[in-house]
Formats: structure tokens, C-alpha cells, sequence
């Protein structure tokens, strides 16, 4: 069934769409869609996609939304312009979300009335169950080979280069050979039917490009495990929380690849799955304060658990490294949902006066150059360092710069004063700020028999870490951890800024997953004459560089993904900024934060002048 | 309690061990407990086992987590590395010490609150998981430090010094860390030395999770008539199945035992723990039948003391999870990571 659309008024478009599956969840769509993907990165185009899933095993809603932008734009869009409808149950609101002109690929085995369908939208209906049913006996075969059939249509339907698909169905059953044939063959059955039946190709199509350049696909969670494995963690304890699990597992799998001794079958690393997020943390505390470098994973409910702990390493001076894949909250909140909001619970966690550093990563690189980093930091400053992560860049693949590593780098252990140092007569103070710079030395246990060994508590010390009450000794040692947190401001990676086209007065602050939506609507705001500067925040505590880009401009949009504009009230606090320059751009609905949003929001501000007072008649 | 800073002059013909420590090297600041309090005598017991045992201390860690009992680990081992950490939370950073150096002694210090109530959850799955450490719990039955509050290992029925009665059933710490597979379980009594001590050094010479609850009195909130954690009650209901000797690998076995009273087990490092038995029918290496016995005599209002249950091929986390033998806090960058090469090899997949 092909319901034409006036061809003048359907899209037309070459390499810049978006295509989304909706699809039950359980039934085996999930690797036919990454197929579909992959072959089109594989062409050279750039492609985001992006996994929108329900807390659930199966049954329930899922889709799989693919932003293809030769032009490279990789935040989310709003609005679909192929939609592969494969869910009843969702049925009407993914009809919705079709743009004008937009195409409808739907199963049409079972008529569906003329009335749920929409006359502004192309309807490409294939028989998909009638022709499995035909082709295949077994209910599970049904299934799974309907996913690998339409991916054969939409490969003709969109000049999809079927070698491509070939070659990914044979890399992806490497090892599993019986099953390359069998899904071939549904590929290409999809594709013939299509070619015999459909209307090929549709206004949506695909060039080969080489717009993809070096660039590779990865999950932000794995690239922050692999940043673990290069950083030199040994110690991961950790409590499956979503969106953070996948983070640990593969820390599991990348040192099952690169820390096993090849001679005797030993691991160079333990990771404990915990009894819930309190172990976790103090597992990484003690390992830490034992001279390992150890790391948790976890979102914002286990944020909230970890609170005391995070206290005592604050303020006992304790390595951590601490991955927080955000999601949305509060509360358990929306556990498969993206936002930006546990800055300031991070920023400020534990009770009494603390302040801790985080870094802000944009994508998988910096995941990976981030997770790295954290480990030399954590030791350097000898304090929990949060990786913020989220939901968006934590769970979907994403294109990214390569990795790259220099061999020469060596791990910042910090200050460690070795047995030969206290051999030597050097003086030892834990909590003794000899080179001014607020960071002490420490040794590890077991270091010396009768020189620096300290006693390491969360209650008040003196410089020798002795329990201590006095008023001065207290107030001393806080200013000391001030003094360190200056100094964190700068170690950590200063912000990156991107001018604008033409000088302006309009800047605009974001950090964080943001990067993809903020860059496309600079771009398109730029279009429109409205001129930002951009400054990407990478770090907390904040450089000075901050400041003076704000102070720069007569105004500051800040952009994030949250509802009470976190990352602005930890400028304003910190660096003392009016708040009447900072103005809120804020998405939080727990989708990713897309360029159309951004857009229309500065627009709203960017042009609003100040209206006179209008004085009513006399 | 006392605020003075401790002599430090030494007789001059102090013994010394092997190492060429004396006593006074294994001992910490001076105790600001009440005076007469049994955490302090399981301090000196403490004190006593590693400097018999010859331990360097700076090869000891000893942790702990908040309240009286995780305060005395600053009044014993000065020259240990100490971690008093937050409250109940002792078994996760000792954990993490242990993963992170395999080659030290950890020593866990904590208290009936701090393992029975705030930190049943983190006790019970340090035990479970093997970790090689001696986990001792000064056991009193009540919040010291802020004033006489029950504890979870509280019996039910015990009278509160200002004669509340406690309604709810009391933790058995012993037949839980025995059910959750510790390889070495203990129970002691702090007015008990000749018991305690070498109870203690065969646990530190334990390979695996090894945990001792010892009866410690409260003198201030916890030792009148009513409680069932007061001197008086422990000694009239101690009953020990056991008396153990701790031997050295060096030293020899001399005296003669009439058969079936004693039985000798020797450690993964050699040294051997000879137990004279009392209750005759008593199997430390029958862990179903241990628990059913101390259930049998709680019931009856007994304590049952001395060695409970010890495995005989024991094993510990870093074995479950066949770790290198060097400590992962001496690995360098050449064991850690995998280098350029590897990542250049791993991009080409991800495209």
C-alpha cells in the first residue's frame, strides 16, 4: 500500500534526517536497529542514535531515534521525518510525531482504517508478519528476522549500500557463522519485496559521504570504564543502579582484556559488586586511603546514599573517583531519562562545609580523557573527584574523536612520602601544608615500623592528626581545605570558548551533553544575527576564565539540562556573579536538550527589549 | 578517663620479641574510656597477641568505625596505620583496604551498635565475602557513648540501667557471621585473658574472614542487676567448649593430653592451635552443628565462649577473585595500562 503524497509536498532530503523505530521492548529490534545505524556511519554520514526506553525488561515501548546529519549536528531534533512504526500500542502518538511531509513505514499485514492514518504524511505499508509467516515455522525466528526484513526495505527505500549491511551482518555473528546466511537471506527478502512492491527510492536518501572522517562510535560509559583501565584503577566496587551499570561491566570487560597476567592467568584488578551504594563508596575509600586507585559507578540515587561518605574523604583527605551517570530525578525520579541535576548535590555533598571537584565531560572522548584524569586529580588533591556523566552520553553511541594516549604519561601519585623520605628525616605532618599550596603529604599504611604512621578520622585534627577540639587548630584546617580547592581550580581542564562570528555583548555558558544541541543552535541563531560566545565549563571548582567571560558580557544565557539551573547557581555562589546577568535556558522533561529548544529560548531573550511603561488613560 | 599525655620512658629491662620490640612499641595513646572498661582489657589482649606473635606493627591496619569500641584502636598499635571511619561502615573501607594491599593485617574494631545495628548490613557481607581480616566486636549490649540506649545484641528481657525492658530479640552476631560463611568464629569474654589472647592471635594468623565477639561490659550503662552483659551475669553463665593454645611454627608441642581431649589444627602459616576440649561431643569444623548448639544454649540462658567453628581449607576474597600477588598499590603504569597500541587497535573496531 503506498498512500502518495503530492511529491512536491513530501521531503526531500539527502543525508539530513531522522528516522525513528518505535518498537516493543523484548522482541529482539534493538541490534536490527544498531545494524541500520552502523551501515549508515559506514557510508561516511554521520548518525546519533539514540535508545528511548521504559524501566522494563519486556513489553513495553521502546524506540530507537536516529539523527542523520551529514552536517554533523548529533544533538536530538524534535519531530520525525521516517517513522518505522512496529508498536500498536503506540501507534497514534508516533503518527503525531511525523513532520508534515514526513513518511510512515508501518506493518500492514492487519488493515488498519483509513481514519488512523494522517494525509499530510507518506504511508509505505509492507505485509512484514504476512511474509514471515510465510517464510518462518518458529514464533521466535517470526520475530527476530521481521526486524532484519525491514532494515532490508528501508535499505532499499533509502539507497542504503546493501554490501554495507552485508559485511555488518557477518562481523556481528562472527564466531556464530550458521546464523550470517539466514540473515542475509531476510535481508535481502526485505529489500526484493520492497524493490518489487514499493516505491523506491522514497524523498529520504543516503549518499555516501566522508563526513564520518576518523571519527569513532561508543558509549560514554564504556569510554569512561576504558579511561579507568588507562587512569589505573584496580579497585571498582559498585551497585547496579541504571544508567550506570553498563559503566562497571565494562570496566569488567576491558580489563578481562588488558589485565589478566598472560603468564599466570592472574587479574590486576577486583571489582566488587556491593551490597548496595554505601559499600561501594567506602570500598573505594579504603582502597584509596590504602594507595590503590578505586572507583564507583552510580546515578543519582546512590549520590544520595554515598553523602556521609563523601564527608569523610572530604575532610579525612581520601582519594575517589566517582562516575555519576545522571538521570532524572528527584527521587527515583525517571530512571531511563537523561537530565543534567545532580550538580549541586555533588558540588556540596555531605553535611557540614565541604565543596568538591567535578568534571563535566561533552561526549565518549572526554569520558575517556576525563576518567583518566580523575584518577591523578583524586590523588593529586587527595579528595573525591565526581565525573558527571548522563543518560544521553552515558547509553548511546555516540561519534567521537579517536582515543589517544602518550606513552610517556605517567600516573600523578600525589604527595606520598615513601619510607626512604622518612628514613631521610623528612618531617611528617598529615595534615602539615609545607608547600603552601593547601595539599599535604600522606603515606600509606604499612609504609615505615616507627615513622608516619597517622590515624585517619572524620572527626576534627590537628597537623599531626591528632584529635583535636581547639577553635584554631579547626579553623585553620578549614581554611587549609579552601586553600586546596583553590588550587583544584587550577588543575582541572580549564573551559573551552568558541567566539562568535561578529563581536557581541551575548555569551552563552554550557557544559556537559549539551555541546551537540548548543553548537547546531549557535549555528543557527548566527544565521538568524543572533551572536553568542560560547563558553564550555569543564570543571568545577571554576577558573577565573570564568568570571571574566561573564563579566565580558552585558548578558549570559546559561544552558542546561535541569529544572532549577544548577550549574548558574554554582556560579552565582561561587564567583559572586549578579544573577541578573545570568539568564536561565533550561530544558529538563527529561528528553536530551535539542538545538530547536535552545533556539527558541535565546531568541525569546535575545530580542526582548525593554518595553516603556505604558501610563493608563487619566 | 584521663586527659594525660602517656610516659614514654621504658624500663630498661623490658622484654623485647624477636624483632626487637618491646611491649610498649604495640601500645597507643593512653585510654580515655571509663575506668574499668572491658574494651580496654581486649585493647591489652590485643597489645599482648601481636607482641607474642612477633608482628611488625606498621604491618597491621587497623580500622574501625564510630562509637566506645571504634575510639580504642588510638590505644593500641601506635605505630600502626589507623582508619576510624564512619559509623557501621568499617567492613566496606576495610574491604577496600584489603583489595588494595593484600600483603597487611587488617584489623576491624567495632561494637555491638556499629555491627548489630547501624551496620548489620556491611557485617554481614564482609563475612560473606571472605575478606581476610580478624573482625572483633567489643560487645556490651549498649550505646556507651551516648549514654545507656539498647543495643541490637541487647537480650530481650535485660533491664536498662534506669529499668526499662529491653522487648525486641536480641542479634546473635556468632550465628550469623558462622551462617554467612566465616571461616573462623569466636566468642570471648573481655574479663577472660587467658581466653581472649590466644583467641586472638590464632585469628590474626587466619587465613579469611576471622570474627571474634567479645563480651565487653559496660561499667557505666550496662553492668547492674537486669543486664545480661554485666561481669557478674558472663561469669556465672560463661560456659567455653574450648581452651585453646596458640603455637608458634618454632615452638614445640611438650605436654602430653590423655586422648580425644585435645585436637590440634594446624594454620595456613604453619602455626598450630591445640584445643583442649570440654564439651567433649563439641566439632569446631561442623558449622550446622555448631549453630545448633548455640542456639540450644541461648535458649537456656547460657554464653557459649571459646573457639566456634574454624575451616580447615580456608580461603579469602583475594583467592575467590585470583588477584596478583603484588599489591595493587605497588602496580605501575607497565601493569596497569594497556598503552597507545591497544587503543589504536581498539578505535579501528569502533568504526
Amino acid at each position: 500500500m503506498l498512500q502518495a503524497l503530492n511529491a512536491a509536498n513530501s521531503l526531500q532530503r539527502v543525508n539530513d534526517f531522522v528516522v525513528k523505530f518505535a518498537n516493543v521492548n523484548g522482541s529482539g529490534s534493538a541490534s536490527a536497529n544498531q545494524l541500520f545505524a552502523k551501515s549508515v556511519l559506514r557510508m561516511g554520514i554521520p548518525v546519533a542514535p539514540r535508545n528511548i526506553f521504559p524501566s522494563n525488561i519486556q513489553g513495553l515501548p521502546t524506540w530507537y531515534e536516529m539523527r542523520i546529519s551529514e552536517a554533523g549536528y548529533l544533538g536530538a531534533r524534535e519531530g520525525t521525518d521516517l517513522m518505522v512504526a512496529m508498536n500498536p500500542q503506540t501507534w497514534d502518538q508516533d503518527i503525531a510525531s511525523i513532520v508534515p511531509g514526513g513518511y510512515l513505514f508501518y506493518d500492514s499485514t492487519k488493515p488498519r482504517p483509513a481514519s488512523q492514518f494522517r494525509d499530510d504524511i507518506v504511508v509505505i505499508g509492507m505485509p512484514l508478519t504476512e511474509l514471515c509467516n510465510k517464510e518462518y515455522s518458529d514464533p521466535r525466528q517470526r520475530q527476530l528476522f521481521k526486524n532484519i526484513i525491514y532494515v532490508g526495505a528501508l535499505a532499499a527505500l533509502l539507497q542504503i549500500d546493501i554490501a554495507e549491511l552485508e559485511t555488518l551482518i557477518g562481523e556481528q555473528f562472527k564466531g556464530k557463522d550458521k546464523l550470517i546466511a539466514p540473515n542475509i537471506h531476510a535481508l535481502h527478502m526485505g529489500r526484493d519485496y520492497a524493490l518489487a512492491h514499493l516505491k523506491c527510492p522514497i524523498g529520504l536518501t543516503l549518499r555516501r559521504s566522508d563526513a564520518v572522517g576518523d571519527r569513532i562510535s561508543i558509549e560514554g560509559n564504556a569510554a569512561a570504564a576504558l579511561g579507568a583501565v588507562y587512569g589505573g584503577a584496580t579497585v571498582a566496587a559498585w551497585y547496579p543502579i541504571t544508567p550506570s551499570s553498563s559503566l562497571a561491566e565494562a570496566f569488567q570487560k576491558y580489563c578481562a582484556r588488558y589485565r589478566v597476567d598472560k603468564v599466570t592467568g592472574e587479574n590486576r584488578f577486583a571489582i566488587v559488586q556491593a551490597e548496595d551504594e554505601l559499600a561501594s563508596i567506602g570500598m573505594v575509600i579504603g582502597a584509596a586511603w590504602n594507595g590503590a586507585r578505586a572507583f564507583t559507578a552510580t546515578s543519582g540515587p546512590g549520590i544520595s546514599l554515598m553523602q556521609e561518605f563523601f564527608g569523610l574523604a572530604y575532610f579525612a583527605e581520601i582519594p575517589a573517583v566517582i562516575f555519576d551517570v545522571q538521570r532524572a530525578g528527584p527521587s527515583t525520579g525517571m530512571p531511563t531519562r537523561t537530565q543534567q541535576c545532580d550538580l549541586l548535590a555533588c558540588a556540596y555533598a555531605s553535611h557540614g562545609d565541604t565543596k568538591h571537584v567535578m568534571l563535566l565531560p561533552e561526549d565518549p572522548h572526554e569520558c575517556f580523557t576525563f576518567g583518566a584524569l580523575a584518577f591523578d586529580l583524586a590523588d593529586r588533591l587527595q579528595t573525591p573527584i565526581f565525573v558527571m556523566l548522563d543518560l544521553d552520553i552515558g547509553m548511546n553511541e555516540r561519534l567521537t574523536r579517536p582515543f589517544t594516549w602518550d606513552d610517556t604519561r605517567q600516573m600523578d601519585r600525589g604527595k606520598v612520602m615513601t619510607a626512604a623520605d622518612l628514613e631521610a628525616g623528612r618531617e611528617f605532618g598529615r595534615y602539615l601544608d609545607v608547600d603552601g599550596d593547601g595539599i599535604t603529604y600522606r603515606t600509606y599504611p604499612g609504609t615505615h615500623p616507627t615513622r608516619g604512621s597517622f590515624f585517619t578520622r572524620g572527626t576534627s585534627k590537628d597537623r599531626h592528626a591528632r584529635y583535636t577540639e581547639r577553635a584554631e587548630a579547626y579553623e585553620e584546617n578549614m581554611q587549609r581545605l579552601l586553600r586546596k580547592f583553590a588550587t583544584a581550580a587550577t588543575l582541572v581542564p580549564a573551559p573551552e570558548v568558541r567566539a562568535a562570528r561578529e563581536p557581541t555583548r551575548l555569551g552563552a555558558i554550557y557544559y556537559g551533553s549539551t555541546s551537540a544541541a548548543m553548537h547546531e543552535a549557535d549555528d543557527r541563531l548566527a544565521e538568524q544575527g543572533v551572536h553568542l560566545d560560547l563558553m564550555r565549563v569543564r570543571a568545577f571548582p571554576f577558573s577565573e576564565e570564568v568570571r571574566a567571560f561573564i563579566e565580558a558580557h552585558d548578558k549570559v544565557f546559561v544552558v542546561e539540562q535541569n529544572r532549577d539551573a544548577q550549574l548558574r547557581t554554582l556560579i552565582v555562589n561561587e564567583l559572586e556573579i549578579n544573577p541578573a546577568k545570568l539568564q536561565r535556558v533550561l530544558h529538563y522533561d527529561g528528553s536530551p536538550i535539542t538545538a530547536g529548544m535552545i533556539v527558541e529560548m535565546i531568541e525569546e531573550h535575545a530580542s526582548s527589549t525593554v518595553v516603556p511603561i505604558r501610563r493608563s488613560a487619566p | 578517663m584521663t586527659f594525660l599525655p602517656k610516659p614514654k620512658l621504658h624500663h630498661p629491662g623490658l622484654a623485647a620479641n624477636t624483632l626487637g620490640f618491646t611491649r610498649r612499641d604495640y601500645e597507643g595513646t593512653i585510654s580515655t574510656l571509663c575506668a574499668g572498661c572491658g574494651h580496654d582489657s581486649i585493647s591489652a589482649a590485643i597489645v599482648h597477641a601481636c607482641f607474642e606473635l612477633d608482628l611488625p606493627p606498621h604491618r597491621i591496619a587497623k580500622l574501625s568505625g564510630i562509637g566506645c569500641s571504634s575510639k580504642t584502636p588510638t590505644y593500641f598499635l601506635g605505630n600502626s596505620h589507623g582508619f576510624n571511619s564512619v559509623h557501621g561502615r568499617m567492613p566496606s573501607v576495610l574491604t577496600g583496604a584489603n583489595l588494595a594491599n593484600r600483603e597487611l593485617i587488617y584489623l576491624g574494631v567495632s561494637g555491638d551498635g556499629d555491627s548489630a545495628s547501624i551496620g548489620l548490613g556491611q557485617f554481614a557481607h564482609a563475612m560473606r565475602r571472605g575478606v581476610n581480616m580478624v573482625y572483633i566486636v567489643e560487645n556490651n549490649g549498649v550505646y556507651g557513648l551516648t549514654k545507656g540506649q539498647f543495643s541490637a545484641t541487647s537480650d530481650k528481657g535485660a533491664k536498662s540501667k534506669r529499668g526499662v525492658v529491653n522487648n525486641d530479640e536480641a542479634i546473635d552476631l556468632v550465628s550469623m557471621a558462622m551462617q554467612l560463611g566465616a571461616g573462623f568464629v569466636a566468642r570471648s569474654f573481655s574479663g577472660d585473658k587467658g581466653q581472649l589472647v590466644p583467641l586472638i592471635q590464632a585469628a590474626l594468623t587466619h587465613q579469611g574472614a576471622a570474627f571474634i565477639d567479645c563480651i565487653s561490659p559496660c561499667v557505666a550503662f550496662n553492668n547492674h542487676v537486669g543486664s545480661t552483659k554485666s561481669f557478674d551475669y558472663v561469669r556465672e553463665h560463661n560456659e567455653a567448649v574450648n581452651y585453646l593454645d596458640f603455637i608458634t611454627e618454632r615452638e614445640e608441642i611438650t605436654v602430653d593430653y590423655a586422648p580425644g581431649s585435645v585436637e590440634v589444627v594446624k594454620q595456613h602459616d604453619g602455626s598450630l592451635l591445640r584445643l583442649r576440649k570440654i564439651a567433649g561431643d563439641y566439632d569446631v569444623h561442623d558449622r550446622a552443628a555448631a549453630i545448633s548448639f548455640l542456639q540450644h544454649r541461648r535458649a537456656s540462658g547460657e554464653i557459649v565462649t571459646g573457639l566456634l567453628y574454624v575451616d580447615q581449607e580456608p580461603d579469602d576474597l583475594h583467592g575467590y577473585m585470583n588477584t596478583v600477588s603484588t599489591p595493587f598499590n605497588e602496580l605501575v603504569e607497565a601493569d596497569l595500562c594497556p598503552g597507545s597500541a591497544a587503543l589504536d587497535k581498539l578505535n579501528a573496531a569502533l568504526r
